[in-house]
């Protein structure tokens, strides 16, 4: 156990040391677009003196390395800075955006990754059966699609409706925008997110059903569920009991991957769907370089990335007896 | 009159594309504008009724917006503001300028001093009566060294600002006839002050609703302010307006009744839009212009037939049918559109007219001529489709025009009044000279094309001040002559907002087009039926 918490204190410390060089990187990045503040904002109205006098009140007008220092320090004491446009706290609004990205996120997950693992795993047992190759097909052409195109598939036939000449048919069953605010009540929340929460997985399932069937594939043909077999164990407690805890370490890494996609990588569905997440405040943010902001959003999906990953290694090792003693 | 109806329910129901509607509209004689407000479908009682949750649908808005009217830049906040605060002048329901927050309003005879008599009685949300004082602090917030506002450069010519009783005088540097329409911009907003400045939650003012909850780039909700000033105004009990940026989205939420009104209907789809019985399209002809400024301090462009050759080297009307599907109309080189009031409708057209324009060349000794031309989207949607049609209608004429693709991305700050020759668009201003001084005259800091015309300069300065209308539209269609024939920008074409209604929606028979939605104030003026 000692060896688990060990090696999570570690990996926390790298993670933070990765924080740091994101931060790095970020900062100098959108340094290198052209135009700031001052100039995105005011557009095709940027008189001179408006943009000097916007520079001089947010303190533009110094060095990029002084600004990122004071960034800097400010982020070690816990304040992450004031957004140069809306003039309210970075954490506010990353606070409100990330509680609605992660609420769509888990929402999804509900959804995809109990329905990738029992659909891979009667893959795996229906191998090229017609059943396997269906689930293939479908799963593949949803995944490779682009998301958008999905969407709008999904709005067509479930929320607008279909056009037969003389009136509307289908639809109706969701609504197109997920329409959601803070007075909105957990139910009705479900109910408007459920269309993003549908193509999230549709482009998500294809990877961990697949990634399932190929370890249970590969243990279904080891020594010891041949051994099982021969014991004459039922077909599901050999599936269940011996052949899926092992294979769990590959299928945890690839919905890690995939729960990180779901958090960081939706701007095109929050379009879409009209739904205020965290991509599209880091969107906005960028286009018009509201720095403090960008930083604040690019902090907070990095720091996601490194915490599902680290729970993916410590899950397999845990699930791995082999990797939790190592000699 | 009475065929134009059944065309237009025609078109309504999609037995007719709306291109053709105005085709034979045209050739029955019928203006544009009327042909287009035909299509509007006028028919409902226009007398307003209270009540209801009205969704707006705004394909603006982003989170670095803020209530702050130094920042006001684009449509969402247009929208906002003119729910929840009120201006000195407005241009009104029907187009004209009237008094909004001020009861009257009176001129100096060289029209350099403005005397605005307040509305008496009026209260801000929070119960605070509106004093002169706060129009003052309103007008201050733009002027002055240290202020970011995007109306600073609106705002120079006021000199000074007092308070007279019930009155606020103004003292401008010159005279400007057209001052009421200046204090009309939506930056001009009166909010409360205290000690002479306005009070930093900026969320406060004196309009048809008061804001209940703002949150950038996602949604704002309002509410019937009961104190409003205005009869027959401000009908919907509640506002919430959302910023849907995707086009589709906007449409599939109109279409299933999730929003009841959009703005900027996609141009590709809307006739199919149009077929559903349960939504009616609206359009409007404003002042909306796309333009391609030629710096007329860089050669080629310092030669004014060169200028002229481009001018009449592509052609205008198929740029409107394939940028904008139809829905807008051709230029004529000068920023003054048909629904401004001094557009000069006896300039005539210029049209597409390759030999004309090799013998200009051959004038300059610029056969062959090749230029390029700088366009990105950020211009407008279609800016570098219009470019590459320009191109192909100009080698016609022996001109190659390379189109350069920029980005978007600084688009404003790099190639706009910096290459040679580039694509731009004008959201237009309510008044000639509002336009002229801002992007014609010569040595100002929009003047995008770095033109200077003597004759120009000195018509604008005198039309200023002139307060008889007869000698003002002669001199402002000497203008649009002077601009046409010598200026340095190509206006290929007008542009109709165009936007989507539930038929729930009614409003009155005129929709006013000096901005999208009804001049963004549908939540003032619109009911539900």
């Amino acid at each position: 156990m000692n060896a688990i918490l060990t090696m999570i204190a570690q990996r926390l410390a790298l993670g933070l040391l990765t924080l740091f060089v994101v931060s790095l990187i970020i900062f100098f990045s959108v340094s290198l677009m052209p135009g700031d503040y001052a100039e995105a904002i005011l557009g095709q109205a940027a008189l001179p003196d408006t943009v000097k006098a916007f520079r001089e009140q947010l303190g533009l007008d110094q060095p990029a390395y002084v600004r990122y220092f004071q960034w800097l320090g400010g982020v070690l004491t816990g304040d992450l800075g004031t957004s140069f446009s809306s003039e309210r706290a970075v954490t506010e609004l990353i606070g409100a955006r990330f509680g609605n990205t992660m609420f769509l996120a888990a929402y999804a997950a509900v959804i995809a990754m109990p329905l990738a693992l029992v659909l891979g795993v009667l893959a795996a047992l229906y191998r090229n059966s017609f059943y396997d190759r269906t689930v293939n097909v479908v799963t593949l052409t949803t995944i490779s699609s682009p998301e958008f195109f999905l969407a709008y598939v999904l709005i067509m036939f479930l929320s607008v409706g279909l056009w037969n000449g003389s009136e509307m048919i289908m639809g109706g069953l969701f609504p197109p925008i997920a329409n959601v605010s803070n007075d909105v009540g957990f139910w009705e929340r479900v109910y408007r997110t459920t269309l993003p929460a549908i193509t999230m997985t549709l482009v998500i399932v294809a990877h961990m059903m697949r990634m399932t069937r190929a370890s249970v594939i590969d243990l279904l043909a080891s020594p010891y569920i041949e051994m099982a077999n021969l014991k004459g164990l039922s077909k599901s407690r050999i599936v269940f009991k011996h052949a899926l805890p092992n294979a769990l370490a590959p299928i945890i890494n690839v919905i890690a991957v995939n729960m990180a996609y779901l958090i960081v990588g939706v701007v095109l569905i929050e379009v879409v769907f009209v739904y205020p997440g965290l991509g599209g405040l880091l969107v906005d943010s960028v286009s018009k370089r509201d720095m403090p902001v960008v930083q604040g959003s690019c902090l907070v999906f990095a720091a996601v990335y490194i915490m599902l990953n680290l729970t993916a290694d410590v899950l397999s090792i845990v699930s791995n007896p082999r990797l939790l003693h190592p000699r | 009159m009475i065929d134009l109806k059944k065309l237009s329910a025609k078109v309504v129901s999609g037995k007719l594309s709306r291109r053709d509607f105005m085709v034979k509209a045209a050739a029955a004689g019928v203006t544009v504008p009327f042909a287009t407000h035909l299509l509007t479908e006028s028919a409902k009682a226009a007398t307003p009724k209270k009540g209801g949750h009205f969704r707006m649908g705004i394909g603006h808005g982003s989170t670095t917006d803020s209530t702050n009217p130094a920042t006001w830049e684009n449509g969402y906040m247009g929208n906002a503001s003119y729910a929840f605060v009120n201006h000195l002048a407005e241009v009104n329901h029907k187009g004209e300028i009237s008094p909004e927050l001020s009861e009257s309003w009176e001129a100096s005879a060289d029209a350099a001093t403005w005397v605005f008599k307040l509305r008496k009685g009026v209260e801000f949300h929070n119960g605070k009566s509106m004093t002169a004082d706060d129009v003052i602090a309103s007008f201050n917030h733009h002027r002055g060294d240290d202020t970011t506002s995007g109306a600073k450069g609106v705002a120079k010519q006021i000199k000074d600002i007092k308070a007279d009783g019930d009155s606020v005088v103004f003292t401008l540097e010159g005279g400007n006839a057209d001052f009421p329409y200046v204090v009309s911009d939506y930056h001009f907003a009166i909010m409360p002050s205290e000690d002479g400045k306005l009070v930093d939650s900026y969320d406060v003012g004196t309009g048809g609703y008061s804001i209940e909850n703002f949150e950038p780039g996602v949604r704002t909700t309002f509410k019937r302010n009961p104190n409003y000033f205005k009869e027959g105004m401000a009908n919907f009990d509640s506002v919430e307006m959302l910023s849907i940026l995707d086009a589709n989205a906007r449409q599939s939420a109109l279409i299933t009744g999730d929003i009841d009104v959009m703005d900027r209907v996609d141009l590709k789809t809307v006739d199919l839009l149009a077929r559903n019985p349960a939504v009616n399209i609206v359009e409007t002809t404003g002042t909306l212009h796309y333009t391609f400024p030629m710096r007329t301090d860089i050669a080629p462009f310092d030669n004014n037939d060169v200028r002229m050759a481009l001018k009449l080297a592509f052609d205008r009307q198929e740029i409107v049918d394939k940028v904008l599907f139809g829905h807008g109309s051709v230029g004529n080189d000068h920023p003054i559109s048909t629904a401004n009031q001094f557009h000069n409708g006896d300039l005539p057209q210029r049209g597409y007219d390759p030999e004309k324009a090799k013998w200009h060349l051959k004038q300059a000794g610029m056969e062959g001529l090749t230029v390029s031309l700088s366009a990105a989207d950020a211009a407008y949607g279609g800016a570098v489709d219009a470019a590459v049609l320009y191109k192909e209608r100009a080698a016609a004429a022996g001109i190659t025009i390379d189109v350069v693709r920029e980005p978007n991305d600084g688009y404003w700050s790099n190639v706009w009044m910096k290459k040679p020759w580039c694509a731009c668009y004008w959201g237009g201003r309510p008044t000639e000279d509002w336009m002229f001084s801002t992007a014609y005259q010569g040595g100002v800091d929009w003047n995008d094309t770095f033109w200077s015309n003597e004759r120009f300069d000195a018509l604008l300065l005198e039309a200023r001040s002139e307060l008889d209308q007869a000698k003002r539209r002669e001199m402002y269609g000497e203008m649009q002559t002077i601009v046409s024939n010598q200026g340095g920008t190509v206006v290929p074409m007008f542009a109709n907002y165009v936007m989507g209604l539930s038929n729930k929606i009614a409003h009155r028979d005129e929709v006013q087009g000096n901005w999208d939605l009804d001049g963004q104030k549908a939540a003032e003026r619109w009911w539900f039926a």
